[in-house]
């Protein structure tokens, strides 16, 4: 059964045969995308006609490489652009949240904290669809009350950036609190009795000893928020982000530029994910 | 004294508020009161149900929500199954010096963007795709077979996306399973069957909840992984929300179809956590 058990050879040799497979399932789709990224070939498909790196580099009329495709470059600025305030944001709120679940007492904080844990029960398309639907009615109601037409409403870049943030930051509350509850709070006793108020004291201590826990759930919320389709969906303007954007160009044929970037993306996310991993075990 | 705490709160209270209150409380009764609003023959908005009889009239509607309930319960089952030998591997058959490298290894595909992840399958299972290549290489297949496009790829797909959700769980459940409970049952006689059903999925039971809930929801509220790898004949219902959305401009049916969803998701969280008798904090920690 177990390593510390006697075992069967057959037991052991299909539980390793099932979770070769498994890994096989996992890794095949990422693999085969990465490696037609440098198939000499107009599509992404086999049979392999040899190594290039113009859907790179290229910038042919009939081979256009991502370093030279306005319209995905566009798009990957603008996913970062995203991506970069909704990690401020939700880093803000979300440490906010932290410090008030775990550090305050009040009235109804029982159904505060379900009502944080609420967008992660909720599809992110209805996020999606609420959050469009309701910046339109206040839309329509500053128009017709005060004859304001407030860009900010309307389907668009900060649109898209709230809708976001309106989930990610119950993610970040919820890293940034398990952090704090392993907080020694005699720390802070000692630093009021030096004299510190509450704001030198969360300043000078309690963010410091937040700090890791604040950089990890800062990037996991730029790859979520880089990452996310559903609810962006319903709340893109004109400037499309890079899924959105990946999702139109797969959807009507696709050539292997989609490829590049793809490739670009796998190599991207796990350079930070090992990083990310790397810099949380050290801290251990 | 007092006074300086109630600054404190003040200060931490207010953006976590805002959040909580423009972003998920008052978009939701928008969404609830919208869907009881429709226009009437004077093209005024009134309120009626007719939303929702709409969608009880339409067989395609509420057989889509049907199809979709019914798939996410089976894509649920079937990521569980397929995760619980490899998160058991994990945990109690493979040396600890490769358990942080199986574990790694396991999560790195899920930091890649699910678009990507989808479009692989696509490159994979396409009529041009590398599958159907190496099959009428090998001599199996004479003519190239279109693999995309059907129910199994959407589920074979669904699963894929979902996994991490079931998986993480199951490693930290199963890692704080006790191995000598296992060794005691195993001196006693016990088969590895009974083993599975009175030790192991027992103590499992509030990771393959917490799991079950997160999977179910995420393939319910799924869009590009049904509208990619299921095409045309996907019919997923967050589809028809879409489609009421974007391309008929019916948002007062669209809220309808959005609440509909929103309510078979809670009860389906609700259900299982009264089943298993947890907390909605609790499976989240």
């Amino acid at each position: 059964m177990i390593r510390s058990l006697p075992q069967s050879k057959t037991y052991a040799f299909s539980f390793r045969i099932y979770v070769i497979f498994y890994f096989t399932f996992l890794f095949a789709p990422l693999l085969v995308t990465c490696i037609l990224a440098f198939n000499n070939s107009q599509f992404p498909s086999l049979p392999w006609k040899g190594f290039t790196l113009e859907w790179f580099t290229a910038s042919l009329p009939e081979r256009v490489g991502i370093f030279h495709d306005q319209i995905n470059l566009d798009s990957i600025w603008v996913s970062v652009r995203v991506a970069f305030f909704v990690t401020l944001l939700s880093v803000c709120v979300g440490t906010c949240g932290a410090f008030l679940f775990e550090q305050e007492n009040f009235r109804f904080k029982q159904f505060l904290y379900f009502l944080m844990l609420a967008p992660l029960v909720i599809p992110g398309v209805i996020l999606g669809i609420s959050i469009l639907m309701f910046s339109t009615t206040l839309g329509t109601y500053f128009e017709e009350s005060w004859n304001v037409d407030v860009g900010l409403l309307r389907p668009g870049f900060w649109l898209v950036v709230l809708g976001q943030f309106s989930f990610i930051s119950t993610l970040v509350t919820l890293v940034t609190s398990a952090r704090l509850r392993k907080f020694d709070r005699t720390l802070e006793e000692a630093a009021m009795n030096l004299g510190a108020n509450r704001f030198e004291v969360i300043w000078y201590i309690t963010l410091k000893f937040l700090r890791p826990a604040i950089i990890g759930a800062g990037a996991v919320a730029f790859l979520m928020s880089f990452e996310n389709f559903n609810t962006t969906l319903f709340l893109v303007g004109s400037e499309a982000t890079l899924p959105i954007n990946l999702y139109l160009q797969v959807r009507d044929g696709s050539t292997p530029v989609i490829n590049a970037i793809s490739f670009l993306l796998i190599t991207g996310t796990s350079i930070l994910a090992l990083a990310n991993l790397y810099f949380s075990r050290a801290k251990e | 004294m007092k006074k300086k705490y109630r600054w404190a709160l003040l200060f931490f209270l207010t953006p976590v508020l805002l959040w909580l209150v423009l972003l998920i409380v008052l978009p939701q009764i928008d969404l609830f009161i919208m869907s009881f609003r429709t226009e009437n023959d004077a093209g005024k908005m009134v309120w009626s149900v007719a939303n929702y009889l709409n969608f009880f009239d339409e067989p395609i509607y509420w057989l889509t929500f049907v199809r979709t309930a019914i798939y996410s319960v089976l894509v649920t089952f079937l990521t569980f199954l397929i995760a619980l030998p490899v998160a058991f591997y994990i945990t109690k058959v493979v040396k600890p010096k490769f358990q942080g490298f199986f574990t790694v290894l396991l999560l790195l595909p899920f930091w890649v963007s699910e678009m990507v992840r989808v479009y692989g399958w696509m490159i994979l299972l396409r009529e041009s795709g590398v599958i159907n290549h190496f099959l009428l290489r090998l001599g199996v297949l004479h003519q190239p077979i279109e693999m995309l496009y059907k129910d199994t790829t959407m589920v074979l797909g669904l699963i894929y996306t979902s996994m991490l959700f079931m998986i993480v769980p199951l490693i930290s459940v199963l890692d704080s399973l006790d191995n000598s409970l296992i060794e005691a049952a195993y001196d006693l006689g016990a088969n590895m069957w009974s083993i599975l059903f009175k030790i192991i999925i027992p103590h499992a039971t509030p990771g393959i909840v917490s799991g079950s809930i997160v999977v179910f929801m995420l393939t319910l509220g799924n869009y590009l992984t049904p509208n990619l790898m299921g095409g045309k004949n996907s019919l997923w219902f967050t589809e028809q929300i879409y489609n009421q959305f974007i391309a008929s401009f019916n948002w007062n049916q669209g809220s309808a179809f959005g609440f509909l969803l929103l309510f078979l998701s809670s009860i389906v969280v609700w259900l299982g956590l009264k089943l298993s008798k947890q907390t909605l904090g609790k499976v989240v920690k």
